[in-house]
């Protein structure tokens, strides 16, 4: 009897799934700035990989004849002081700095969420322990936990992933820790559980598919903060190092040259600021299409 | 009232001991020697063994880290191992300019965030509310290590109105206060709008119009004094965000501060003094959030009840 009324509580999924997918898809696409915000993250992801057969220019050439010169036909946005196109060297940026954008989100993400609903679920001294962890984690200003993290480990991209995680994932855990609470009072949970099933079960095939619309508005949210943080601790050189170069360590070195070329330190920061721009916006079209009740 | 503030200062305390043992042990996991990194150049290995007992390095962790809480209640952080100063000392003497550039920053950001803020909310959906949020997204997009080579590069070296780095003066102050303040009124601006927004729907306003009053009234004497509530208290808050941009700021302007104290620490190694001044921040910060709670609960007598009932 339980069984057959879960199980034709579970059949009309399937056409309504579909129908909230076309209705997420249409939301979003009526959504003028998410739309064109995504456009340019498309256009951004391809130049950054196919940058090699695109541009004419090698990035890590040194040509001390054609030292920052300005805005040409040939050079864009002009050369810096090694006579490198910046165009090109911001194109090549693009790579790392997208990298760090989505990696240690996924990451936060996933610590979060598997924080989060252990929390919210299971309640008691692991909520207790976990939301205290959380709240260490929030009360160190980002900034400063990372360039520990940096300082302690190394410069590096990976350490970078974990610095970035290491600040997410707390804020990740609240959010859906607050969702799992609400959740589980939810008639199909407590069905479940009087089904018999487990506990993990109920977590990960009931709890969490319903986490997974917020799961992506974070998830957008949160690249363009990662984005933001790597390229502060990049210009302040705990982080990508060169010959490497992130948007933050062109402007970092750029900086130098202000007076001669200020296209070298400007351009890579305005690349910073349209991708940090497009993610808002798509995020912001994401949240308004999966889950209005999220807007502020 | 006096119950719930002692409550919230008694919850803050576990959360800053837990936060001495993270950075203890993040401090203390570094792969290699801290003095023997910094000294291995011009030091003999007695040398070297000598500074390490006086640091007591070579004792084992726990004991170190209770010495560490130990001296840190004291207000004892330790010695700076490149300025062999004690890292209170130099962290106490660079406050106030973190302090004065924090202060000047966020009355920046409430000066152009709550007018902004207001106007957007009063005219809703007009082409004002439309350009003011675009702004705003604009400043929270900007990193702010790059508007502030934007705006030293416009206001210092092109227009030369300002000096381009430097502390010598509350001229030097000017432009690190802009861009710190920049970033964070679009915050404030959003908020305050979203608060306005919010009152303006609830019955006493209707009432107020309804009685007569002028809509500037029903604004300035009724909605405003509620819905400033959040953005007070979100006030408290801002230091996180100030403290971290300070660093970046202070960096870029050459500001003698706690912010490019930590930069410096971290390029020359010197464990005790990043150690000393990311404890002294993240303090800092809890206090602002302390700060923040008690505000609101003052503030708004909503809370104030909820509180009762809980206690």
């Amino acid at each position: 009897m339980m069984t057959r009324s879960v199980d034709s509580a579970a059949t009309p999924e399937t056409p309504d799934e579909a129908s909230f997918l076309r209705d997420t898809v249409r939301a979003f696409r009526r959504n003028r700035m998410a739309m064109a915000g995504l456009i340019f993250i498309l256009l951004l992801v391809f130049c950054a990989v196919f940058v090699p057969w695109i541009s004419p220019h090698d990035p890590y050439r040194v040509a001390l004849d054609e030292q920052l010169l300005p805005p040409s036909t040939t050079y864009w946005l002009g050369t810096d002081n090694f006579g490198r196109d910046v165009l090109t060297r911001i194109l090549y940026g693009a790579r790392i700095s997208l990298v760090v954008g989505i990696v240690p989100s996924l990451i936060s993400l996933l610590i979060g969420t598997i924080m989060g609903i252990l929390s919210g679920y299971l309640g008691g001294k692991t909520d207790f322990v976990v939301m205290r962890l959380a709240d260490m984690m929030i009360a160190f200003p980002s900034l400063l936990l990372a360039m520990v993290v940096m300082y302690t480990l190394g410069a590096n991209l990976l350490n970078i992933f974990l610095a970035l995680a290491l600040v997410g994932w707390a804020s990740v855990a609240r959010v859906v820790r607050a969702q799992t609470l609400a959740l589980r009072e939810k008639e199909f949970v407590e069905a479940a559980h009087a089904n018999g099933t487990s506990r993990g079960r109920i977590m990960f095939d009931h709890i969490f598919p319903n986490v997974v619309p917020t799961l992506i508005v974070l998830f957008s949210l949160s690249i363009p903060e990662a984005i933001m943080w790597e390229s502060s601790l990049s210009f302040l050189g705990v982080g990508v190092q060169p010959p490497a170069a992130s948007w933050g360590l062109l402007v970092a070195k750029g900086k130098e040259y202000m007076f001669q070329n200020p296209s070298v330190a400007i351009s890579p920061g305005v690349a910073i600021l349209l991708a940090v721009l497009a993610f808002n916006f798509i995020g912001d079209g994401l949240r308004d299409a999966l889950d209005p009740s999220m807007k502020d | 009232m006096l119950m719930f503030t002692l409550r919230r200062i008694l919850v803050s305390i576990p959360v800053l001991i837990g936060i001495t043992i993270i950075l203890f042990l993040m401090m203390n996991v570094v792969p290699g020697d801290p003095i023997e990194l910094m000294m291995r150049e011009h030091a003999s290995p007695d040398v070297i063994a000598r500074v390490r007992a006086q640091m007591h390095l070579d004792d084992p962790m726990v004991v170190r880290y209770f010495r560490f809480l130990w001296n840190a209640l004291q207000g004892d952080l330790g010695v700076s191992i490149k300025l062999n100063r004690p890292v209170t000392d130099l962290i106490l003497k660079a406050f106030p300019n973190t302090l004065s550039l924090a202060v000047c920053a966020a009355l920046v950001s409430w000066i152009i965030g709550i007018p902004a803020g207001i106007l957007s909310a009063v005219r809703r959906d007009s082409l004002l509310d439309r350009f003011f949020m675009g702004f705003s997204l604009l400043g929270v997009s900007m990193p702010i290590f790059w508007s502030a080579l934007l705006f030293q590069y416009i206001f210092a070296m092109k227009l030369k109105l300002l000096p381009v780095s430097g502390f010598y003066g509350w001229k030097y102050m000017i432009l690190p206060a802009i861009v710190l303040g920049w970033s964070s009124a679009g915050v404030i601006a959003r908020l305050t709008r979203s608060s306005l927004l919010e009152v303006m729907r609830l019955d006493f306003i209707r009432t107020a119009r309804a009685k007569g009053l002028r809509e500037t009234g029903v604004i300035t004497r009724h909605a405003l004094k509620n819905a400033l509530i959040p953005v007070v208290t979100i006030m408290a808050i801002q230091v996180a965000s100030l403290l971290s941009g300070a660093v970046i700021t202070e960096a870029i302007f050459s500001i003698p501060g706690v912010g490019r104290i930590t930069v410096s620490a971290i390029s020359s190694r010197d464990m005790p003094l990043l150690q000393g001044a990311v404890l002294f921040a993240t303090a800092l910060v809890i206090l602002g959030n302390l700060v923040a709670d008690i505000l609101y609960s003052i503030l708004d007598p909503r809370i104030r009840a909820q509180m009762r009932k809980e206690a």
